[in-house]
């Protein structure tokens, strides 16, 4: 039943070849026997899965519910989920039990979709490579010496390990679509606003965004779909219609301008990498579409750009974590500066606490206007390079990452290198535009994506185009080894 | 030497709304500790502000009523810094462009001239809760019930020059803000505090001196103690050659000094960063001019109309209007007893402000209605009674002992007018005072007076005055 898909698992429920308790036991035994290879959750919800599992059996024998009733799936675990440990990686947040749904879970809950369990990632979503977790590394199924990326790092693992057939993702820098390429999955970051942002622990508020990732873009589609829209409990929400994302996947391609950034084929990209662009490019004009060069002149600012912006706004996101009210707190604090220093301290790991550091420097009076001011400004010029690009293409592609999966270890002492591996995914966050990870090809035994880049709310086309694409290529289908 | 004193002042202003500025949470007072405060006030994880309309139409009426600019872009921002009753480690406030700016108040002196005083900006801004240290031993409570209520931060030029123009000013913010029933104005409670920046100068200099601020003062008695005190205090720094230090200062009403509280090196950094989970508010013309037209009728407007209709002195005038109840009070005592405004004029200030403040209470919760009082008030006009029985009457109706009529005739103090009766009683003392008669009769006027005072003892107050004066004159003269 694994290795189907969504949709076929959602077929399969309504003829009656299995019951969603049924397919709810074979993935949480599938989470059983294979996550100790990965880590991938945090934690496994076992009896109340199998509990929303029954009354999703309910729902479907009355002829009731939706296309995800009875679809299990992995959430990650920095959505709040009411009654359940939200721990977003951090030990800061280990005893924490969420007294509340975030909207996306709330979707979930309501489409009849079963939890398996919060899936394990970077603390606090900081991190490329899953190791800055308080719950240990997750390990990547295709290779378990190498990191699954990160931050939605046990979310990708999980999927591409078959122990869930969908799982929700967030990206604030490349945190769906880079797990997504380094494990071999297809993942979506949706336009800033379009999923709601309530109950979703915050990193960098005006970058972090929730999307979906699958095997395939078919079933992003559909996962996409119930978590997506209007959320008036989110301030940044996007007061607009979802468009029907699954009615849009089999549009043909005829005509699609497709904008290849001089930029993201300079140094520093793998030329093995540069090679399974260049084939998927061609798959894609086989299909109709037509290549253009264009040009992201300020590219190359948006790393240092993304590390002023999103520690900045950490530094302030982070500050609830005193050990006052929730959370943890240190043993026998003698005074509050000794309660605040220690909890703050202890509870926190040395990433974070690094880009709280970053962060309160960059707004600390004097440093201001030359850092957190000038990279707002940096970030409108990345705004208008893309703008200036849309106007003469569809979408934008590229490479998701420069490597593929790289060994746990090997890049966790040297930050800059690490924020490095971000560097095709972050513009977009910048610019708040829709993004796609696609399986595109290997290097030497490892998956590699190819990124979709989208006009504002043009999630229905990256869907569109990653479908086509994958009904002409079989890379999204291939299972690694030792969990088929 | 002559020293200036320059004053500005910070008015933190509690909007009346029901629920918080950025969460459904209640922002009623009084309620037991943590029973208001829902997730967005804990400021749990994962949880987002949603700023609340109401208190943006408030801030927006209190601009139009300052002829101050409303801005039609306004931006959030995060005030940084950690204690442990701002649960996020952050306040929402606004900081660089502020909803209301550039406006002004009138204020009056006491010579009767008035003064324009700047209005610098007036922002939106969130509460912090209540750190309780009194409650628990080596503990310190909190109660975030009052976390996230709207304020108004009302910010004045460096306009004011002594302490009581500051109270003036302040009172006059004060009336403001309750006019438009924005704020309860409860100073007890906290729904208006103030923050005073004082510094002075030598007379003729332009230059600023440097300045403190005297945090969080909350009655006008102790702002003007506060700033007197300081300003006492600076002079002496100076004159005796040292410096003022720039420094957050307490005011200690119980010593009646202000006290360092930290200095400028001590400050938080407060990294303000624009708010990335609020959008920029932006308000069209037509909502603003919508919010204009609920604009009820402002102390000024107020007090010219009641020199112009009622014909009281521009200074009743102004203590009348001094709060929206006392005015609304007054105006339906008018309309009450049909009768003269000054009258009226002259019961409210008098009678009735005199006993409300013995018994310590505000206007809405006098015993007297307007409409009871303005029937007393008819029952002088039309002569049933005078205005020395009134006074007798309005005790008894402030006891409680039923409206005017009423106790007119449970008293019989209905006065006597009929001249039979009047004549009657002058007989009956002038045959009880043959000498006295003979006296005066004999020259001695001045005893006028003791007849005009025996015939109203035998009548126990009730004869009509006039009458008495000129049936008696011609009864003495032996007609």
């Amino acid at each position: 039943m694994h290795d189907l898909s969504a949709a076929e698992l959602a077929a399969g429920l309504r003829k009656g070849d299995f019951t969603s308790q049924e397919l709810t036991r074979h993935f949480l035994d599938r989470i059983g026997r294979l996550d100790e290879r990965l880590n991938s959750f945090i934690t496994v919800t076992a009896d109340q899965a199998l509990a929303e599992a029954a009354a999703a059996d309910r729902r479907l024998a009355a002829g009731e519910g939706g296309p995800l009733t009875g679809i299990p799936y992995a959430h990650k675990d920095i959505f709040c989920t009411d009654g359940v440990r939200t721990s977003c990686g951090s030990r800061m947040l280990d005893d924490f039990i969420a007294p509340y749904d975030a909207t996306v879970t709330e979707r979930l809950r309501a489409a009849g979709a079963v939890m398996l369990g919060k899936t394990n990632m970077d603390e606090f979503a900081m991190g490329s490579s899953n190791e800055t977790s308080y719950y240990g590394p997750v390990r990547n199924p295709w290779d378990t010496d190498r990191v699954p990326g990160g931050s939605s790092g046990g979310s990708a693992a999980a999927v591409a390990a078959g122990l869930a057939p969908l799982a929700t993702g967030t990206d604030t820098g490349g945190s769906i679509r880079q797990p997504a390429a380094l494990c071999g999955i297809t993942g979506i970051k949706p336009t800033y606003g379009r999923v709601s942002r309530w109950g979703m622990i915050a990193f960098a508020s005006s970058l972090d965004q929730g999307g979906a990732m699958a095997r395939s873009a078919e079933d992003c589609a559909l996962l996409l779909q119930a978590m997506a829209g209007f959320d008036p409990r989110d301030s940044t929400s996007a007061e607009r219609p979802v468009d029907d994302y699954l009615a849009a996947l089999a549009r043909p391609l005829e005509g699609l301008r497709v904008g290849l950034p001089r930029e993201y084929f300079g140094e520093g990209l793998d030329p093995r990498m540069a090679g399974v662009v260049e084939a998927a490019v061609g798959v894609l004009e086989g299909l109709g579409a037509q290549r253009v060069e264009i040009s992201l002149p300020n590219m190359e600012l948006s790393v240092p750009t993304y590390y002023i912006v999103a520690p900045a706004e950490c530094s302030s996101n982070l500050s609830r974590y005193d050990g006052v009210r929730f959370g943890y707190r240190c043993q026998d604090p003698v005074d509050l500066e000794d309660l605040y220093k220690r909890s703050r301290g202890e509870g926190f790991g040395a990433e974070v606490k690094r880009r709280i550091m970053i962060g309160t420097y960059a707004l600390s009076a004097g440093y201001y206007d030359a850092y957190y001011l000038k990279a707002q400004q940096v970030r409108q010029l990345i705004v208008e390079d893309f703008r200036r690009a849309f106007e003469s293409v569809d979408l934008v592609l590229g490479p998701t990452s420069p490597t593929p999966a790289f060994r746990l270890g090997e890049k966790v002492d040297d930050p800059v290198t690490m924020y490095l591996s971000d560097i095709y995914t972050i513009g977009v966050n910048l610019a708040g535009l829709p993004g796609m990870s696609v399986p595109a090809g290997f290097i030497d035994g490892l998956p590699a994506g190819v990124q979709l880049i989208g006009n504002y709310f043009d999630e229905a086309r990256l869907l569109n185009v990653a479908h086509r694409y994958q009904q002409a290529t079989d890379w999204h289908r291939r299972t690694p080894e030792g969990f088929a | 030497m002559e020293w200036e004193a320059v004053i500005g002042l910070e008015i933190h202003a509690q909007l009346a709304t029901r629920s918080k500025i950025f969460s459904a949470a209640s922002t009623a007072y009084g309620a037991p500790p943590n029973t208001q405060a829902c997730a967005v006030d804990l400021g749990l994880p994962g949880v987002l502000p949603v700023l609340n309309a109401e208190a943006v139409r408030m801030a927006v009426k209190f601009g139009l009523a300052t002829h101050s600019n409303i801005a039609r872009r306004s931006v959030f921002a995060r005030k940084n810094y950690f204690y442990p009753d701002l649960p996020k480690g952050y306040q929402i406030s606004q900081y660089e462009l502020p909803i209301v700016y550039d406006g002004w108040l009138d204020i009056e002196l006491d010579e009767g001239e008035t003064k324009r005083i700047g209005i610098t900006r007036a922002h939106l801004e969130e509460d912090a809760g209540k750190s309780l240290h009194d409650a628990f031993e080596d503990m310190t409570g909190i109660d975030l019930n009052r976390a996230g209520t709207p304020l108004l931060e009302i910010v004045s030029e460096p306009d004011l020059r002594s302490a009581r123009e500051a109270v003036a000013y302040m009172k006059k913010l004060h009336a403001l803000v309750r006019y438009l029933e924005i704020c309860d104005g409860n100073m007890q409670e906290g729904s208006f505090r103030c923050d005073a920046n004082v510094s002075v100068r030598r007379r003729g200099e332009h230059r600023f001196g440097t300045r403190t601020e005297i945090k969080n003062v909350n009655s006008f008695r102790f702002v003007e103690r506060a700033i007197n005190y300081e300003i006492e205090r600076q002079i002496d720094i100076l004159e005796s050659g040292g410096a003022v230090v720039q420094e957050t200062r307490l005011y200690d009403s119980a010593r009646d000094e202000t006290r360092s509280m930290r200095t400028k090196e001590e400050a938080n950094d407060y990294r303000y960063f624009p708010e990335p989970d609020l959008l920029p508010l932006v308000l069209d013309d037509a909502w603003i001019e919508e919010v204009g037209q609920t604009l009820p009728e402002l102390p000024d407007a107020k007090k010219a109309r009641f020199v112009d209709d009622y014909g009281l002195s521009p200074y009743d005038a102004g203590v009348l209007t001094a709060t929206r109840e006392l005015a609304d009070y007054y105006e339906a005592v008018v309309a009450a007893c049909g009768g003269t405004a000054k009258l009226a004029a002259n019961w409210v200030m008098g009678e009735l402000s005199g006993a409300l403040n013995k018994a310590g209470l505000e206007i809405g919760a006098s015993p007297v209605t307007a409409e009871a009082l303005g029937g007393l008030l008819r029952r002088i006009e039309d002569n049933t009674i005078s205005g020395k029985i009134a006074k007798q009457v309005f005790e008894a109706m402030w006891a409680g002992e039923g409206d005017a009529d009423q106790i007119i005739d449970q008293r019989g103090l209905r006065q006597i007018t009929d001249p039979a009766a009047i004549e009657a009683m002058i007989r009956e003392v002038m045959e009880a005072n043959p000498k006295q008669v003979e006296q005066y009769r004999a020259g001695q006027e001045k005893l006028f007076g003791f007849f005009v005072g025996q015939v109203m003892k035998a009548s126990r107050g009730k004869a009509n005055p006039a009458q008495v004066n000129a049936a008696l004159k011609q009864l003495l003269a032996g007609d």
